[in-house]
């Protein structure tokens, strides 16, 4: 390890390789048989369970854990499957703090909550282990679909549709498939290969003819789509990135969360990925705590997410930002940034505090600065190639009912559209009930 | 701290916690260790006639049903009776009572149903100075096929047979384990009693079958592919052993027979719930083997200290204490009525109680669209099954009405009076009430 956490600059190799494999391994371990049944025995089998009211994807939590008790796991990820086919990486992204099992009657009454999401990877890595796909094709019904956008969105979407027997043509931009599931999130929690693992299991439906490289704009026109498809799904997400409006932000060192979180999850050897000994994250998002939890195990000295409003106001969760701040990342609250400084490389961000009222926030005028060689922008995403003709809603794709756009035989879902909350768990519902009401569509248009 | 010194039958011990006739207690190493962990008393694992001991299977001899987080509720075993030469066993027995007498030493003896078998063995037993002798009619394994154990407790006229030639041949205190492998356990009790037994013990294991490999298709526990039903025992039969303990307790003809509580016996509480229906001590088994012998420090803390809470100076002042408040269902009193009440600061919604009052009884539980449970009064019987499914303890209640108010669901007044099925109109046998 050529470097120290005290290196000056942006490097690589801040940490020994056995830290840093330490660092990205499993931020949960899987539950052992033992450990889930003792788990799953903690279920009450509620009536008309919470749990699954707050489950996006509508998943019988207390059948699947049941199963799970009565030693079928694969029994368990059927009924988790059928529900969310990519049930796999829910259990492991899932914000489950803030869904199911903030819920949990157990939660409410002892505050330890049935642990639902560890329970879910249980049963699902069970089944996938066995390299099972549990569902089948329907008869071909001679229908094409195009779905643009390989993650959670467009694989639930085709996956659905291909199980009703249509053709389905999956397109992605990028070289590999799996979205933000492949390039967007935090790599412990979705370890050794995972959502590449997981894309290809899914591709065992069958059906589904996978496009790489080809996107909207890249290759890929709505008008052709349509033309050659009977329907088209648009799983884009949100290509572009907000800009700071803060001076300095050409300075070198000054770059995109989305991009450090999508490089490090691609890089063959961690020690070669450079970070900052001090490093800034503005945001308060999922995306801040991912790139600022990163940045640390990387081996960065200081790491400080700069949120310009309070605590209450992040979407990252309490329990995300516990992680964070036992990672030793340090929380700013109500602070903008004013200005990156440095001599052509950043080398301090200075902040302005910030008051709000009536729900606008102002700078109160009062700086500060923070030492910076490496600033990520966190401050969310925007829709990018959008086509044209579209009707577009506060910068995301206007749909109604079950995805349906302002164009007929359009339909879209995931972060690019309205709706939802941003989530891999609410876009595979999104794409889901997409898929079935193209399913109905189409087969209600008859022939 | 209250007095936990026990005297059952004339034999003293420290405590009224004794091992069963089981494996803890098959040989002087584990026996001294028992008295060591402070258990009152042990009933020697069951000793045969003289000649080649008995041969165990080589294989699997425990079968176990779980409860959550792999809690041992029920065992059951195919293990025969020692399998170790008499003479062993004898001068085992006299060297542990010899270093500890103030230890009830009970011998568990099962020999053919013959005089001279019996006469043979009761001389030897008797010299090594132990307590008493527990006749082992209750075995329903292995030692049954060869006309020994249950094949004679199952019998009456055997029992007092057996029970009368050994009170003629000793003069140790005779107890007769019996097996609840009958259909009324008055009968063998009663039997015992005419032999003149001076107690009882109860119960044996019960015939069971823990499980079925449904892979080789084999019983559980199986050797080689095949398996025979074991004796069942475990925290799982205690309601089963107290019934039959009551029944003995209540029964004029042996309601002063001398009954010492075995079935599932794990704790403290166990042991006073036994006592309490007429048992003068417990004698434990799967909770050792369980757990092992320090548990009875648990049981003897435990009782003590519900015994000076009670106010209670001696064993001797609650043992039969519930006897009298069990009787015949004819005799409950259809005049009490009570409804659920469910508790809504401690209700965690949870709706299993409303699940199980909907499905399958009453449909007396209604459910709000924020997840409130109440009992509908006019439809609730009492039935307890939603206090029985609560995994919230305290939470759902059963409210006695009081006399004067009128019952939603009959829509009859509640009588003060205290009445019966015997006096019921409903009842064609009924007779005029006094």
């Amino acid at each position: 390890m050529p470097n120290s956490q005290m290196t000056p600059g942006v490097v690589p190799g801040r940490v020994s390789d056995d830290q840093l494999a330490d660092n990205f391994s499993d931020l949960h371990a899987p539950f052992l048989g033992h450990e889930a049944a003792v788990a799953s025995d903690r279920c009450y089998f509620c009536y008309d369970a919470p749990c699954v009211m707050a489950c996006p994807t509508d998943i019988d939590i207390p059948l699947f854990i049941r199963q799970i008790q009565t030693g079928t796991p694969e029994a368990a990820a059927k009924t988790i499957l059928q529900q969310n086919i990519l049930g796999g990486m829910c259990a492991r992204v899932c914000p489950t703090e803030t869904l199911c099992e903030q819920v949990c009657v157990r939660e409410v009454a002892e505050g330890k909550p049935v642990e639902i999401g560890r329970l879910q990877r249980f049963a699902t890595d069970s089944l996938m282990a066995k390299n099972s796909h549990p569902f089948k094709r329907a008869e071909p019904t001679g229908k094409r679909i195009a779905v643009v956008g390989a993650g959670p969105a467009g694989l639930a979407c085709a996956h659905r549709l291909a199980m009703h027997g249509h053709e389905v043509t999956l397109y992605d931009a990028r070289p590999k498939a799996g979205g933000l599931n492949e390039f967007g999130i935090a790599a412990y929690k979705s370890t050794d290969d995972f959502a590449a693992r997981e894309v290809d299991w899914l591709m065992q439906i069958g059906g589904i003819t996978l496009e790489l490289g080809k996107g909207l704009g890249a290759g890929l026109s709505l008008e052709t789509l349509q033309n050659n498809n009977d329907a088209v799904f648009l799983g884009i997400g949100l290509g572009g990135v907000n800009s700071l409006r803060a001076a300095g932000e050409e300075r070198d060192g000054v770059g995109d969360a989305v991009s450090f979180i999508a490089e490090l999850r691609q890089t063959d050897d961690l020690s070669t990925l450079p970070v900052g000994r001090n490093v800034v994250v503005i945001g308060g998002g999922m995306t801040a705590v991912d790139a600022a939890v990163q940045s640390k195990l990387l081996g960065a000295e200081n790491v400080t997410i700069a949120y310009r409003r309070g605590r209450d106001g992040m979407s990252a969760s309490r329990y995300e930002q516990d992680l964070a701040a036992s990672h030793g990342v340090n929380f700013v609250f109500n602070a903008q940034p004013k200005e990156v400084h440095g001599n052509g490389t950043a080398a301090e961000v200075e902040f302005e505090y910030t008051s709000s009222k009536n729900g606008t926030l102002k700078g109160t005028g009062e700086t500060f600065c923070i030492k910076a060689d490496q600033v990520f922008k966190a401050i969310g995403q925007t829709l990018e190639d959008a086509p044209d003709g579209l009707e577009v809603e506060g910068g995301k794709i206007a749909v109604s009912g079950a995805g349906q756009t302002s164009l007929s035989g359009v339909w879209a879902g995931g972060d690019c559209a309205t709706g939802g909350d941003d989530l891999t768990v609410t876009a595979v519902a999104e794409g889901r009930d997409a898929a079935e009401d193209i399913h109905s569509a189409l087969m209600a248009a008859g022939g | 701290m209250a007095d936990l010194t026990s005297t059952f039958i004339g034999i003293k011990s420290p405590n009224p916690f004794w091992l069963a006739s089981a494996p803890p207690t098959d040989k002087e190493y584990n026996v001294r260790r028992a008295f060591e962990a402070g258990w009152g008393g042990v009933v020697w694992k069951t000793l045969g006639e003289e000649g080649p001991p008995v041969v165990n299977v080589n294989g699997p001899r425990y079968g176990a049903i779980y409860g959550a987080d792999r809690r041992l509720l029920g065992l059951n075993n195919i293990e025969l009776i020692t399998d170790r030469p008499l003479q062993t066993n004898l001068r085992e027995i006299k060297a542990v009572k010899r270093d500890y007498p103030d230890r009830a030493m009970i011998v568990s003896l099962m020999v053919p149903c013959e005089e001279h078998a019996w006469k043979a063995i009761l001389p030897v037993v008797e010299e090594t100075g132990a307590d008493g002798i527990e006749l082992n009619f209750g075995c329903p394994h292995g030692m049954s096929e060869r006309g020994m154990g249950a094949a004679v407790g199952q019998v009456p006229e055997y029992i007092e047979m057996v029970a009368r030639w050994c009170k003629q041949n000793t003069r140790m205190p005779v107890i007769v384990k019996l097996t609840p492998n009958i259909t009324d356990i008055r009968k063998p009790a009663e039997a015992a009693m005419r032999g003149g037994a001076d107690a009882v013990s109860l119960i044996n294991t019960i015939n069971s079958i823990t499980s079925v490999n449904l892979d080789t298709m084999s019983p559980e526990p199986s050797i080689d592919g095949k398996g025979s039903h074991g004796g069942y025992c475990g925290p799982a039969v205690k309601p089963i052993a107290m019934s039959m303990v009551s029944e003995i307790a209540r029964n004029p003809a042996t309601r002063d027979l001398p009954i010492s509580g075995i079935g599932g016996v794990t704790t403290w509480r166990d042991a006073a719930e036994f006592m309490s229906l007429g048992c003068g001590n417990v004698q434990v088994c799967t909770a050792v083997m369980t757990y092992g012998f320090k548990i009875v420090s648990e049981m003897i803390s435990g009782l003590s200290d519900w015994m000076d809470e009670k106010g209670h100076t001696s064993t001797a002042d609650f043992v039969g204490q519930a006897v009298p408040n069990v009787t015949d269902w004819q005799y409950l009193n259809l005049n009490y009525v009570a409804k659920a009440k469910i508790d809504q600061e401690a209700c965690i919604s949870c709706g299993r109680c409303y699940a199980a009052c909907e499905d399958t009884s009453h449909q007396a539980i209604s459910m709000s669209a924020d997840r409130t449970f109440e009992v509908i009064d006019a439809e609730c019987v009492a039935c307890n099954l939603c206090v029985d499914v609560c995994p919230v303890e305290d939470c759902i209640s059963m409210v006695p009405m009081e006399p004067g108010q009128t019952d939603p669901r009959t829509g009859k007044v509640v009588e003060k009076e205290y009445a019966n099925w015997t006096t019921h109109p409903n009842n064609p046998g009924a007779v005029a009430a006094e």
